[in-house]
């Protein structure tokens, strides 16, 4: 709609209203601020076991990344960091990607980009704590 | 993407720098944006100087001044000159405001004005606001009810109408809207601080008994949230109001009908 052309005769109101409100956003919304309270303590978790393990050789490291505790809080970090950063830079393409080709492959990318870095690094995490 | 050069011909050029009215001593220089839509040329920067002793205190009064003694052709837009009708929207020192009711005093150096921003242009400070007015259509700024009309009016306490402070006041100047990024990117699509601050005014109306169509209306990706609390809106309003609250409320809403 977005790219509907200036010389129409289509009336101010109708462009307006376009194809009508999508009842949806709410959602989106939420799940940004509810992820966004999530990430305070655990950035600040992922950050306190980061310089722990900057202390430690690799093999330290391995045994204290295995521990279930530092396990699920990384997996969690993982899991609600991703999660935000799809929204976010969902907001960013709509925000700025204008030709609707381009922000649908761009929307596409995004969401296949946080699933990947997420599960890759959660893949990692788990291998560590079950396979050592 | 979005656009963040001009197109070629609508870049900036150098104007004519008009004379100085003679045996004045009180001077004030002023540079206002021209483009006329019957010629080929780009917009420009016209230099004017105003007799501060010949004139009164107020942007408006500046511009009219000139418009009399200097330059007839110079296009804007005014009416009741005390800041209630919204005409004289433009953007003066790089803050959209009212014309008659920012002060000469209240700007340093030469007094830079343009037109709201981000609009088309009809001619020099008149911006083309036929789709902010479709804006505000669109969330039906009008009373809804089902309820048979009562005999004399519908009824309100004193603290239901206390809601309406800080809406009621708009004057649909467009200065909040068209200080919006957002808006500027996105105006076809996203409603902006002003038709939202109108749609709160009546979403908060105890009367109103379309409360929940209402926010059917609104509650889209782009026409409510695309506002991403930039705050330029309440920055810019000439009347005090907070537009990006009554967004904030409305999304408050939202959430609140789902949790």
């Amino acid at each position: 709609m977005s790219q509907e052309s200036s010389t129409s005769l289509r009336t101010p109101l109708g462009r307006v209203r376009g194809l009508g409100a999508a009842k949806s956003g709410t959602d989106h919304f939420w799940k940004s601020r509810v992820t966004a309270v999530a990430n305070v303590p655990l950035t600040i978790s992922f950050v306190v076991i980061m310089l722990m393990l900057s202390k430690r050789d690799y093999a330290g490291a391995v045994k204290l990344v295995g521990q279930p505790l530092v396990a699920i809080l990384l997996l969690l970090f993982i899991g609600s960091a991703t999660y935000h950063m799809r929204l976010g830079m969902q907001v960013i393409i709509e925000d700025y990607v204008h030709s609707e080709g381009r922000k649908i492959a761009l929307l596409m990318l995004n969401t296949f980009f946080a699933i990947a870095v997420g599960l890759a690094s959660a893949y990692a995490i788990l291998k560590i704590g079950f396979a050592g | 993407m979005a656009e963040f050069n001009l197109p070629k011909n609508s870049r900036l050029v150098e104007g004519k720098t008009w004379p100085k009215p003679a045996g004045a001593n009180n001077l004030r220089e002023f540079r206002i944006y021209r483009w006329d839509p019957d010629g080929e040329s780009n917009p420009r920067v016209d230099t004017y100087f105003v007799d501060l002793d010949d004139c009164g205190p107020m942007i408006l009064d500046a511009i009219i001044w000139i418009k009399n003694r200097i330059d007839p052709t110079l296009t804007f837009r005014r009416s009741c000159r005390e800041g209630i009708c919204g005409s004289c929207a433009m953007n003066i020192d790089g803050t959209n405001t009212l014309a008659c009711t920012k002060g000469m005093d209240e700007v340093s150096g030469a007094v830079r004005i343009y037109p709201l921003p981000h609009m088309p242009v009809v001619k020099d400070l008149v911006p083309d606001l036929t789709r902010f007015y479709a804006q505000h259509a669109s969330i039906e700024p009008w009373l809804k009810t089902e309820t048979p009309a009562p005999e004399k009016e519908w009824r309100q306490s004193p603290s239901d109408r206390e809601h309406l402070d800080g809406l009621y006041e708009c004057i649909l100047c467009a200065c909040c809207s068209t200080s919006c990024p957002s808006y500027w990117w996105n105006g076809d699509r996203y409603l902006g601080p002003a038709a939202l601050l109108q749609a709160y005014r009546w979403l908060i109306d105890s009367r109103d008994e379309a409360t929940g169509d209402r926010l059917d209306n609104l509650e889209d990706p782009f026409r409510l949230y695309r506002c991403h609390t930039i705050m330029n809106c309440s920055n810019a309003c000439p009347k005090g109001l907070n537009p990006a609250k009554a967004i904030a409320e409305i999304k408050k809403m939202m959430v609140a009908r789902q949790v």
